[in-house]
């Protein structure tokens, strides 16, 4: 095994310099068809656009893109590596990629961007060196990223009287959750009209909950409580990338999860056992719920209820004085056991590049990686009349924190996932994560 | 093979001493019982057997699926000891087998009377089946959607009658009991078939001379269609217990392992370990206890509910 890949990546490194020399003749493997594998079908157009770009831009190189749904691409994916038959390029995923390093799945392209001079820093910042694995190695070119905003429906916030500056300016901390659960408590309503935060406030019949709950956010909390969490100083691990140690056990952490569950026990957050099956995003779209925090990516499906006036709105600013977001980046990487090297190194330099990243912009569906292009999806939502500076304010002001990346992460969501669960539907106190913080970081030893 | 010899060749020539030809024929019985057994052979060793018993190698390795399986000795069976969600899988699927069982048997056995009885109609009898042609997942969706706490059709009608919402999957205490239901209510056409035919199985006579001495039906029922029904029933039980200890597709498309822990079948937690967590040596020491138990569990059935046995002898 380590034989063989020693040879590739000599192979790899002739045929790159090969490549190098013969100035625009290109080598034999950067012929012929490459295949490229992503899993949101929203995207899918812009990359079909790009693809077409690209082989019009060479015409030796024949894209053919395959989109699965999140659910079965993982293990679709790991069979064809297993099998021989994974895909030359494919979208990856912060959470999965240092496994797949790891088990020497992914081409290193530290060489082809030495080469071609990629400017690393026209990216967003942070994005680009996240996909440097825990061996010094480049595995992937970021092509998006995503923050989290809060998503309001206009008419309930003016019929509570709370107005549009209010709502961008919310506050919040862990013991009394701030104007921000002051307003998630004017925006529920009982079944016979009282508010949340009023006498006789029927917590059992609740017709509009303040806030929507998604799920009780397994090992990241990516959309559910870690635009809270981390605003208190914490953070999941004790560094980013490649921490070994989780912080599931701090003081500050159980506090904010304390609160987070406390939402549902007030009724002003649905309970987590109502959640299992219709979607958040449908629930709020239905006006079950007046607030939902949720990931950029899902501005263009909020944005596209019939009937449903929406704004989105920065998450709250937290005890430090600051705001924060989850800051999560895709990138595309190679397969290690790809027969087209050059072709896939093109492709992704491709994707990594102003041509295709504009492109993607102008749908105005996520947030290209690239600095310019980013501006240009921020105008082309604007065009489409939904004001995007909720997501991006984060970014410029830098009060993102990076998605945890570590090893084990698989394993990790496994235990924190149940325990999770079990908080925020109020069958155990937030003490309990202690005991599975342990468990959490047993895997590292 | 000599009582036979002695009924087909009436005369041999000299007893005790096989005969050439004999012998032949017998070669030339295995050749062609060979060519018949042998699709069902090749499927059987290459699907069943190999798989099975790399199963069993892998259980004593630590296996990632993308590099070398690296053995381990009993350090997977040891880990799983002391795993309390490997026993939580046991709780959580021997409340779904307990159910499933239970009500699927007792409702098909009731379906089986009726349709032995009164429904004669090939229309209503095929009727009792269609739940069964349906895929596992899709009645699962089916049912996902019907149930739904926020837009189901059933919480509605729950609601009109006044009584508060269930919440069918994603409360605890509801999870096992729904998909158990469901199940039920899918398998139990087909497992009424199969006690249907053992029923047709039944001589006539039998019942004629119980209403002679003037048994009533009950009786009639508790005294010779369920004896004479018996190996019937303990194959479609040992059938369907294995079947149900074997529940995966529903909790899958459901409520994945959910609410906490409360539909983490053993199944789905052999699938966690094995395809979500990359730890195939670890899932298929699981699989390995699971098909110990199984082979225990039908062991016991056969041998104490004689299911090899007929009382119509």
């Amino acid at each position: 095994m380590k034989k063989t890949l020693g040879a590739v990546a000599v192979a790899a490194a002739v045929a790159l310099s090969l490549s190098a020399c013969g100035s625009g003749s290109s080598a034999e493997s950067a012929k012929g068809e490459i295949n490229y594998w992503l899993w949101d079908a929203n995207q899918l157009p812009a990359y079909q656009q790009c693809a077409d770009d690209f082989t019009k831009a060479n015409p030796d190189i024949k894209v053919k893109i395959t989109q699965r749904g999140w659910d079965d691409y993982w293990s679709t994916l790991t069979n064809g590596f297993v099998g021989g038959t994974a895909p030359d390029v494919f979208t990856n995923h912060l959470g999965r990629y240092g496994e797949l390093a790891e088990n020497k799945q992914l081409l290193p392209i530290d060489d082809a961007v030495q080469k071609d001079n990629i400017d690393l820093t026209a990216y967003n910042e942070g994005l680009a060196d996240l996909w440097v694995g825990q061996d010094g190695k480049r595995y992937g070119l970021p092509k998006d990223w995503d923050t989290i905003g809060l998503f309001y429906n206009k008419a309930m916030l003016a019929s509570a009287g709370i107005s549009e500056d209010q709502m961008k300016n919310l506050t919040w901390n862990p013991e009394d959750g701030g104007s921000y659960e002051k307003v998630i408590a004017h925006l529920t309503v009982d079944k016979a009209g009282k508010r949340g935060d009023e006498a006789g406030f029927d917590k059992n019949n609740v017709a509009v909950y303040g806030l929507g709950l998604n799920g009780g956010g397994d090992s990241s909390g990516q959309t559910e409580w870690s635009y809270l969490t981390n605003t208190t100083g914490w953070s999941h691990t004790d560094k980013n990338p490649w921490g070994t140690h989780y912080n599931y056990d701090d003081a500050k952490f159980q506090s904010s999860i304390d609160w987070f569950a406390g939402l549902v026990t007030k009724g002003y957050m649905p309970k987590l056992e109502t959640t299992v099956g219709a979607s958040m995003a449908d629930t709020f779209a239905a006006g079950k719920s007046a607030i939902n925090a949720h990931g950029s990516w899902m501005t263009g499906q909020y944005t596209g209820y019939q009937g449903v006036e929406v704004g989105i709105a920065p998450t709250p600013v937290g005890p430090e004085g600051k705001r924060a977001s989850m800051f999560n980046g895709l990138a595309d990487s190679i397969w290690a056991g790809t027969k087209k090297k050059d072709a896939s190194i093109k492709w992704v330099e491709y994707l990594a590049s102003a041509d295709c990243q504009d492109v993607v912009a102008a749908k105005a569906v996520v947030f290209p990686a690239l600095k310019t292009s980013s501006d240009k999806a921020a105008a082309a939502f604007a065009a489409k009349g939904v004001d995007v500076t909720a997501f991006t304010e984060h970014v410029k002001n830098k009060t993102t924190f990076l998605y945890p990346i570590t090893d084990n992460t698989a394993k990790v969501k496994g235990i924190m996932e149940p325990a999770m669960d079990a908080v925020v539907s109020g069958k155990a106190p937030a003490s309990s994560l202690t005991q599975m913080n342990e468990q959490v970081n047993a895997l590292f030893k | 093979m000599t009582t036979l010899a002695k009924h087909t060749r009436p005369a041999p020539p000299q007893p005790g001493t096989p005969s050439p030809r004999g012998g032949l024929r017998r070669l030339g019985d295995l050749k062609i019982a060979l060519f018949f057994i042998a699709p069902a052979m090749i499927g059987f060793i290459f699907f069943y057997v190999v798989p099975t018993i790399r199963g069993v190698y892998l259980s004593f390795t630590e296996y990632n699926i993308l590099g070398d399986p690296e053995w381990v000795g009993m350090d997977n069976y040891t880990a799983i000891a002391k795993d309390p969600l490997f026993w939580n899988s046991l709780a959580v699927t021997g409340q779904y087998v307990f159910l499933n069982i239970v009500l699927q048997t007792a409702l098909a056995l009731g379906l089986a009377l009726l349709m032995h009885k009164v429904a004669k109609s090939t229309l209503i009898r095929g009727a009792l089946l269609l739940p069964w042609m349906m895929s596992n997942v899709i009645a699962a969706l089916l049912w996902f959607w019907m149930l739904d706490y926020q837009i189901g059709v059933v919480n509605q009608f729950i609601e009109w009658a006044g009584l508060p919402r269930v919440a069918f999957f994603g409360s605890e205490e509801w999870a096992i009991p729904t998909q158990a239901l469901i199940n039920t209510w899918r398998h139990m056409g087909y497992t009424a078939l199969l006690i249907f035919a053992g029923m047709q199985a039944i001589p006539g006579h039998v019942y004629e001379v119980a209403k002679l001495d003037g048994a009533s039906p009950f009786q009639t029922f508790r005294k010779i269609t369920l004896p004479l029904l018996r190996p019937v029933l303990v194959m479609v039980l040992v059938v369907t217990v294995i079947g149900s200890f074997q529940v995966f597709d529903t909790v899958s498309v459901t409520t994945g392992g959910g609410p906490v822990n409360a539909t983490r079948v053993i199944q789905y937690y052999i699938y966690q370990r094995a395809f979500t967590e990359s730890d195939f040596g670890y899932g298929s020491a699981i699989a390995v206890i699971l098909f110990l138990i199984l082979a225990l569990v039908a062991f016991i059935q056969m041998k104490f509910l004689k299911g090899n046995e007929s009382d119509l002898d």
